[in-house]
């Protein structure tokens, strides 16, 4: 992936749209909340629940795209797309790939926050 | 107009969603209110008016896909203008939402200025709507409006079986001219709203006012059962309703007013004439012209409730009624039966 960790253009478009502080407030809400999410996903990849698994991916999915965390959007979206893998294994595996890809994203916000 | 704030309902499971979404409605000038899933929106949208609905599809304990279906099925919300906003994939998604009669579908992260076009068209759209119905409102009944909302406009009739009412005030014209015209029109006023009142508390529906004349149907647009009946007991509670206003008037010295009603029962062609640009619902067929000449010759007869030997028929013994024989009507080749309707009183 030759992505950016953020995709600065959305992330300064988002805060022409709608303002630098409200910006910085979308970003807290969204670590607080993706921590949830996250969770939601290893959750409802244990309990077998194909729906919970697709709506944890599809808002993590939404919610990086929003801020332009491109490459976290789309380990999200293929998540969101396969849904339960057969072998819960790979799944596990993703998940862990995906939180490794949401810390970097999540310290790239707040420097982008503080900066 | 446009510009004006509109309540706008923005219904996201998502918390980045939501505040994300109503930021960029307030930032258009409009107010947002939040629902956290399909449910609680509906519930909202129940109990509150809203201009327009920013909707997601994926949601918990009520999907989008079911929040516009309730929506289509319901008659208050059905005109409700929404907007989804989703990430899901699949055109299908779309064709689905657009089918079950979204205005719009945004991708997510939804382009700010995309949204705010959006939203504005929307609500322009909607705003012309609401004057669209207001106009049919004031200028229909809300029989007549609903039948075009149900089944559109089209010229043309159908025959169904109705009573025909047609009603005046006595002398009318020489009381115009013995007083202001401000007394006239506040006079005419009060009438129509105790004559509607009466009509439409059982079951008729004012279709023509003109001066101090006006036309009533029972069973049309919509079947009435027992539409003699119906008619013939509006007509006594006008004639009632006149009496109380009457003394009413004698208590700051106005002279009291007499009213003439005609009924006739029959097969009615009913349906809108006119042109494509301006129509209006109505009846017409020999029905209609026999109530209106029982309504002439209520002067003539010194009766205030004149019906025909059909409604005489329909009504039975219920209502107690003396024939006045068979009378030569004006447009009638051959003489009528006619009924003068007891009353309790000298009309």
């Amino acid at each position: 992936m030759d992505e950016p960790i953020i995709d600065k253009a959305v992330y300064v478009e988002l805060q022409e749209t709608t303002g630098a502080e409200f910006v910085d407030e979308l970003v807290d809400t969204f670590l607080e909340e993706a921590t949830g999410m996250l969770a939601e996903l290893r959750s409802a990849r244990a309990d077998n629940h194909a729906d919970r698994f697709r709506r944890a991916a599809h808002s993590l999915k939404t919610n990086s795209s929003t801020f332009g965390a491109m490459r976290l959007a789309a380990l999200a979206r293929e998540l969101e797309l396969k849904g339960l893998d057969a072998e819960p294994a790979r799944d596990t595996a993703a998940i862990a790939a995906l939180e490794v890809e949401y810390k970097r994203a999540a310290d790239a916000l707040k420097d982008l926050r503080h900066g | 107009m446009a510009d004006a704030a509109a309540r706008v309902l923005v219904v996201d499971d998502n918390k980045v969603n939501r505040l994300l979404l109503s930021r960029n409605v307030q930032m258009q000038g409009h107010r947002a209110e939040l629902a956290e899933n399909g449910r609680a929106a509906l519930d909202m949208l129940r109990r509150e008016l809203f201009d327009l609905l920013l909707l997601d599809i994926e949601m918990p304990e009520m999907d989008g896909f079911a929040v516009l279906e309730q929506l289509k099925a319901d008659p208050q919300l059905r005109d409700l203008p929404v907007i989804v906003t989703s990430s899901l994939e699949g055109l299908e998604n779309i064709v689905r939402c657009i089918g079950l009669g979204a205005e719009d579908y945004l991708h997510k992260p939804v382009n700010a200025v995309l949204l705010k076009a959006r939203i504005g068209a929307s609500l322009e759209k909607k705003r012309l709507r609401d004057q669209q119905k207001e106009l049919v409102r004031r200028f229909a009944t809300s029989e007549v409006a609903q039948d075009l909302q149900r089944s559109g406009f089209a010229l043309g009739g159908k025959r169904v079986h109705a009573s025909v009412m047609f009603s005046d005030i006595r002398g009318f014209t020489a009381l115009v001219e013995s007083q202001s015209p401000e007394d006239t029109i506040e006079l005419l006023n009060t009438y129509y709203t105790l004559m509607f009142d009466a009509i439409s508390g059982h079951g008729g529906v004012v279709n023509q006012m003109v001066g101090d004349g006006l036309m009533a149907l029972f069973g049309a647009p919509l079947p009435l059962e027992g539409c003699a009946d119906s008619a013939v007991a509006a007509a006594l509670e006008m004639i009632e309703l006149i009496e109380q206003f009457n003394l009413e008037r004698a208590g700051t010295k106005k002279p009291s007013i007499r009213v003439g009603i005609g009924i006739a029962t029959g097969d009615v062609v009913a349906g809108y004439t006119g042109t494509q640009q301006r129509a209006t619902y109505t009846c017409i067929g020999d029905t209609v012209n026999l109530a209106a000449r029982l309504e002439e010759h209520t002067k003539v007869a010194g009766r205030a409730i004149l019906i025909d030997v059909e409604t005489k028929r329909a009504l039975g013994d219920r209502v107690r009624a003396e024939t006045l024989g068979a009378v030569p009507l004006k447009g009638k080749s051959a003489a009528v039966e006619i009924f003068a309707v007891d009353i309790g009183r000298p009309a």
